[in-house]
């Protein structure tokens, strides 16, 4: 029953009657200890779902916000196997989707099978692996993931073709994450007539899967610009670089500035 | 037939692939689709040998090296990439890569470079084809490099300090596939070795094999039998090894020899010996044997010689090691810097020290007399002359 439960915790969100707003944290970030302390603000302030960053010393889609924020956590002694001991219990305390984001190779090391469990014992609903490309996942991963309920998002950008999306969404479980322009994350501010003529179009496209849009949304301006056509949107740097100049204090006002 | 050849989905075996960000997707995509076409057009391969001809100074000597071979009672011959305009055997695959960028209709160049070997034959290219050119290079790097970032910066390139991470030739790669992500219209990633993810390893490689096609062609010519007994050349990523095993891959007579470079020694915690300390991982795209921790962040590894000093090595030469098909022997700094000052002696070469650990391979291995063994000479001495100045206290 617990496990059904677990399952639907990403689909639930989603039929949820308002614009949903994502927050991304890396674990380990400002301090070691700090994820479980993030987590629970960040849902007491109102977030809909939270992306828990493993870090990675190499991500390659990550802008210098967040490579600083992964060595720091690294440095901070952070690990997968670290991670998953802090959200032991998180689920007695915090009941938003939680997804984990992070590069291939840490969960490869840990044994994909082996942290696919993890995830389902402690209470994580998806993934977000930018590096593992779909039709890898379709070939070696999908069956886990689904055993161990876990929904894998995947990722669309402005050159993503037609064609492409659309295999996309007939892929995709929750949501589809939906990268706002042609950059790495926190590169960005605000958006231009481009951006808007892409959000439309996808909208356009009435794909089975609600969109989520990512990268370079920092404030209630580019909030409300993103989700105007799609159902929420995703805040990485921005909250990283809050976490950096506040620590874990004052998070509530992060949030009250978005939305 | 068993072939080493990648297969049609980009694998050596269960290495390569693309692991890259939905990003990258269309970018690596019109490649995959695109390269093996191009290339094999007759316009593509007649632009591409005559620049290696008139440009590089193709073909490269195969040279007896009657001293070497005396002195360790084996047959040794040189084949002298170190002749090719830049100094190395990297401008093959850049003259290739600008010409496939060309006819992608790409206006922009990025590449990545660790000692600037690779930029520099970027940059060179670049300036032939009148084409703007990015160079990435670990701020590390740009401190102990200084010729090579003045040349790139005269061929007319832009060299950008990689500052994330570690500060070398991983972060620069990082830096680059960074860029191409910002820059995914107009711009074309001109990867330095069989790295990254499909189907750069094998588009490299099939740039880098006109150095095993002319050895064939001139051992005939020598000694009357076109394959060696054994192919030797030093890895890093692995383009130079790649080149000159090409054509020897599927026939096993032809024996292959891998060296990587030990460091202070596969055990002293300062080593690049990827094949006997690396680990089945994921590293720019490109599923292989790499350098990492065991919860796996990918860690810095160390020699003498810039150029090998590479955590991943490509996945042609994972494959090769797993399978068997290669022997890998690795090198430490001062077997590779002794060799390198031996055959300096022995033959008037100054090899480039990533060429050095190849040569080192005598002193830990006999050849019988009658056997032929080619040294692939990857490149020449000239940028190295501060190291073995210091070394030698020259």
């Amino acid at each position: 029953m617990t496990k059904l439960k677990r399952m639907n915790r990403i689909h639930h969100k989603l039929q949820e009657d308002k614009k949903l707003l994502s927050i991304y944290f890396t674990a380990g970030y400002p301090q070691l200890n700090d994820t479980v302390k993030i987590i629970q603000e960040l849902e007491a302030h109102g977030v809909d779902m939270i992306e828990i960053g493993l870090p990675f010393s190499d991500p390659l889609a990550d802008g210098p916000t967040i490579q600083q924020s992964s060595t720091t956590a690294l440095n901070n002694g952070m690990h997968t196997a670290l991670l998953f001991e802090q959200l032991q219990g998180i689920r007695d305390s915090v009941s938003i989707p939680l997804i984990l984001m992070g590069y291939f190779n840490p969960m490869l090391q840990y044994g994909v099978e082996a942290f696919c469990k993890k995830c389902n014992e402690v209470g994580i609903d998806g993934l977000i692996i930018p590096d593992l490309p779909l039709d890898v996942y379709q070939k070696d991963y999908e069956a886990l993931c689904k055993r161990y309920g876990l929904i894998n998002v995947f990722l669309i950008t402005p050159q993503t073709s037609e064609q492409r999306i659309r295999e996309i969404d007939t892929a995709s479980e929750g949501f589809i994450y939906m990268v706002s322009s042609a950059s790495v994350t926190g590169a960005q501010e605000g958006f231009g007539e481009e951006q808007k003529r892409y959000f439309e179009r996808v909208a356009s496209l009435e794909l089975v899967h609600p969109q989520i849009v990512g990268f370079g949304i920092s404030n209630a301006q580019t909030f409300q610009q993103a989700v105007q056509n799609t159902k929420g949107a995703i805040i990485g740097s921005a909250f990283i670089k809050h976490l950096t100049q506040n620590g874990t204090n004052n998070i509530a006002d992060f949030i009250k500035g978005i939305c | 037939m068993k072939t080493y050849h990648v297969d049609e989905k980009g694998y050596y075996g269960e290495f390569g692939g693309a692991f890259i960000p939905e990003m990258l997707y269309p970018n690596t995509e019109e490649l995959r689709q695109q390269y093996l076409h191009i290339m094999g057009e007759t316009s593509f391969q007649e632009e591409f040998d005559q620049l290696l001809k008139d440009y590089v100074g193709r073909p490269t000597p195969l040279y007896f090296a009657g001293r070497l071979s005396e002195k360790y009672q084996t047959k040794i011959y040189l084949k002298r990439e170190d002749l090719c305009h830049t100094g190395a055997h990297k401008v093959n695959n850049t003259i290739g890569q600008i010409l496939m960028a060309k006819k992608l209709g790409k206006n922009r160049i990025i590449a990545e470079t660790g000692a600037g070997q690779h930029g520099v034959a970027t940059a060179t290219v670049c300036a032939l084809m009148g084409i703007k050119c990015v160079v990435y290079m670990g701020e590390i790097d740009i401190a102990r490099q200084a010729p090579n970032v003045a040349r790139m910066k005269m061929l007319g390139a832009e060299v950008r300090p990689a500052l994330s991470g570690s500060r070398t030739l991983k972060d620069a790669t990082n830096e680059a596939i960074r860029d191409w992500i910002n820059n995914p219209v107009d711009t074309h990633y001109i990867i330095g070795s069989v790295v990254g993810p499909h189907p750069y390893p094998d588009m490299v490689a099939r740039f880098q094999s006109v150095i095993s096609a002319e050895i064939k062609t001139q051992l005939l010519e020598k000694e009357g039998r076109e394959n060696p007994d054994y192919v030797v050349a030093c890895v890093g990523g692995g383009s130079n090894a790649a080149g000159a095993y090409y054509h020897f891959l599927d026939n096993a007579d032809v024996g292959i020899i891998a060296v990587e470079a030990a460091g202070k020694g596969i055990d002293s915690g300062e080593s690049a010996a990827t094949s006997a300390l690396g680990k089945i991982g994921i590293i720019h795209g490109s599923k292989t044997l790499l350098m990492q921790t065991s919860d796996g962040q990918i860690t810095e590894p160390y020699s003498i010689s810039a150029g090998l000093d590479y955590p991943g090595v490509g996945p042609l030469h994972a494959h090769l090691y797993r399978s068997g098909r290669g022997e890998f022997i690795s090198i430490t700094d001062d077997e590779a810097m002794n060799a390198g000052l031996q055959v300096s002696q022995l033959e008037g070469i100054i090899p480039a020290i990533e060429t050095s650990h190849a040569f080192a391979i005598f002193e830990h291995r006999k050849f019988r007399p009658e056997e032929l063994v080619v040294i692939n000479l990857s490149g020449r001495g000239d940028k190295d002359l501060d190291t073995y100045i210091d070394y030698f206290e020259l």
